[in-house]
């Protein structure tokens, strides 16, 4: 097998490339920005699970690259991780709108360039599957973060319509909706410690999710329930809490 | 966040950052004044604690592996059983690991950590060949016996305080078999336990249970383990399932009636004598890494490991005095250990010297700290010293005693602008 991983310098993504490398002894192509820290990951990968594994230059929001970037495979991936995500900070996003676009695209208008080009390749030949990281956090909008929540909830939305139009030409789109994960992205946020998971874990149940194959997962599991309360609070009483 | 390490006491509020570059970290330390390197939190006491942390959990790559000498290079942040999980289906162990393989490589190095073949092949350091250590200016520095051999000596068992290890360079021992062939041997007192140590120096591994609640006749009574690689069995064994303590168990349930119980149970359980029986490496090397937080079963309030070392020629002595004073306090706990140790190292603050080491677990109460203090100065007045790793309460007097080169690891500190930088709770105690 095949894996691509867009935005492997995220912690999930690393994660889940050493889950696949392991357990599906799959060759594992990382792309992006960083190419001096994915060399190391290429290199940690390849001792420890003895497969294949290269690093190329992505950039999520250069979206004219993204043709050229997908058409250089030969063979193509039988597997995509989209993992790209900048949680970005809302109050400055809130003041400065350059602040929220780059949220936007980076969350939401990058993942459906990439995805819409690899997914009319993966419809063609009929084969492949999708895995897509959004977050819990695109389930209801909040105060606290409903720039990142709005452009992962839209995330959310286009892959399920791309499951939906995908699942006639067998190929498999999963959502991942993670809550809390001890990662770069999260550090120096005072998070309450017994709902943090470690990338590790995520990583597990993702596989878990593939293996199955399930469409959408929370991860961890208990998240499902949380966002199942958070969903059904009434929006008149939801709108006055401070979350 | 809240911070404990493996003992779970103390607890404290503490900021940390991760990283996962060089550059990265840099970026962190010219900002921030006092930190030391929490890794894996497995040395017992504040070792690792302070008020800003540095976690290497993210430097954690592999990076380079030459399978003809068995070298690897690593960064500091990955774990022993991660290198294990690597390289023994190829027929490469570790030459030294601790009786547990849930810690960092750096922590490895940081407590210059031992196991039941210190008489034979020396702590962890003999097998490090070279790291890379930042320093508190930024700048980073190669060291090994051969260059910069100051700063390997007080690095290695240097407890994080000479600054943060990067990338190690750390050679493996070739096995044959992921087993070992285990012989037991039941003792009924220590003099009994002190002659087999004697008599079979020349086993590669050697360790003993001891039942420090026994006394009298029995005062020592113990199970000797020993252990040599077999050349026969799978390098890849079914690993063993892992099972976890689920909660705190109530403080209550830990008393001298129940340990008594149990430790009364374990000796008997194992049998008089047993040559050559194969067990997986796991089995032998790590009983404990199979329950996930056995901590908990100290409770909320935590505990603490006491172990001492004794010189060879005093160990006879000095042991019986301090197993008789633990023995008739009742505070004792299970897990006792005893050892063999070989010679000691030229490193500054390594722990293992000639002679006997007890290792006793006991919960955090009240009684305890006293019980400590006295058996701190029959270990003093014996020529031994204190575990930096497990220690959580020793006096800054009980520390000085015990390491004689401490003055030259205070001074290098000193001198390259350490004590500013890289400090933990320990170390502040012990004013080095």
């Amino acid at each position: 097998m095949n894996l691509l991983i867009l935005g492997a310098n995220s912690d999930i993504a690393y994660a889940v490339g050493k889950k696949f490398a392991q357990h599906e002894h799959a060759d594992i192509c990382l792309a992006s920005r960083d190419l001096r820290l994915l060399e190391k990951k290429v290199q940690d990968i390849k001792i420890r699970y003895r497969v294949n594994a290269e690093a190329l230059f992505f950039d999520a929001v250069d979206y004219a690259s993204h043709n050229d970037f997908f058409k250089k495979f030969d063979p193509k991936p039988d597997g995509v991780v989209l993992a790209f995500g900048y949680l970005g900070n809302q109050q400055d996003a809130q003041q400065d709108f350059n602040e929220a676009r780059h949220i936007i695209e980076t969350n939401f208008t990058g993942a459906a360039s990439i995805l819409e080009i690899i997914a009319s390749d993966f419809e063609r030949r009929g084969h492949g599957f999708i895995i897509g990281i959004s977050s819990v956090a695109g389930e209801r909008g909040r105060q606290s973060n409903y720039v990142y929540g709005s452009a992962k909830g839209a995330l959310t939305v286009y892959l399920s319509g791309l499951r939906n139009r995908l699942c006639k030409s067998g190929v498999h789109v999963i959502t991942v909706l993670p809550g809390f994960v001890r990662t770069r992205m999260t550090e120096g946020l005072e998070l309450p410690e017994k709902l943090i998971a470690e990338p590790a874990e995520v990583a597990e149940d993702i596989y878990r999710a593939y293996k199955k194959p399930e469409d959408i997962i929370y991860t961890k599991w208990f998240w499902k329930l949380i966002m199942f309360l958070i969903r059904s609070i009434p929006e008149r009483l939801f709108k006055r809490l401070s979350l | 966040m809240k911070l404990t390490a493996w003992g779970r006491y103390p607890r404290i509020q503490a900021t940390g950052h991760s990283f996962e570059t060089a550059e990265e970290l840099r970026g962190y330390q010219e900002k921030a004044g006092n930190s030391i390197v929490f890794a894996m939190g497995r040395s017992y006491g504040d070792s690792a604690l302070s008020e800003r942390v540095i976690f290497t959990r993210r430097f954690d790559k592999i990076l380079d592996f030459d399978p003809e000498h068995g070298t690897v290079i690593s960064e500091s942040g990955v774990t022993l059983s991660e290198l294990i999980e690597v390289f023994l289906p190829t027929g490469w162990f570790l030459s030294v690991t601790p009786g547990t393989k849930f810690i960092s490589l750096g922590g490895a190095i940081a407590s210059d950590v031992h196991g039941k073949n210190h008489h034979k092949a020396g702590c962890f350091s003999e097998c490090v060949r070279s790291f890379e250590l930042m320093l508190p200016d930024g700048n980073i520095l190669r060291c090994s016996h051969e260059e910069n051999q100051e700063l390997f000596l007080a690095t290695c068992g240097g407890m994080g305080l000479t600054g943060i290890i990067l990338t190690v360079t750390l050679t493996l021992k070739r096995i044959s078999s992921a087993y070992i062939r285990e012989t037991i041997v039941r003792c009924q007192n220590l003099k009994e336990i002190f002659c087999l140590f004697e008599e079979h120096m020349d086993m590669t591994y050697s360790v003993a249970w001891i039942d420090c609640l026994a006394r009298g006749e029995n005062l020592g009574r113990s199970v000797l383990m020993l252990g040599e690689h077999a050349t026969a069995g799978r390098l890849n064994p079914r690993t063993a399932k892992i099972r976890s303590v689920p909660f705190n168990l109530p403080g209550i349930c830990l008393n001298k009636y129940s340990v008594s119980l149990f430790n009364h149970f374990y000796y008997h359980k194992n049998p008089l004598f047993v040559e050559g029986r194969l067990v997986p490496l796991d089995t032998f090397f790590y009983p404990l890494d199979k329950i996930a937080n056995w901590n908990r079963i100290y409770g909320r309030g935590g505990f603490t490991q006491y172990q001492l070392v004794l010189p060879r020629d005093a160990s006879s002595e000095g042991l019986k005095i301090i197993l008789e004073r633990i023995a008739s306090s009742g505070l004792g706990s299970f897990l006792g250990v005893l050892k063999l140790f070989g010679p000691e190292n030229e490193n500054y603050l390594s722990f293992p010297m000639e002679g006997y080491t007890l290792a006793l677990d006991f919960k955090i109460q009240k009684e305890l700290f006293p019980l400590l203090n006295e058996l701190d100065s029959i270990v003093l007045d014996h020529g031994g010293r204190l575990y930096l790793a497990k220690d959580v309460r020793m006096t800054r007097e009980v520390f000085i005693k015990g390491y004689p080169r401490w003055k030259a690891f205070s001074e290098l500190r000193e001198k390259l602008g350490m004590k500013d930088k890289f400090n933990s709770l320990q170390s502040e105690r012990l004013g080095v």
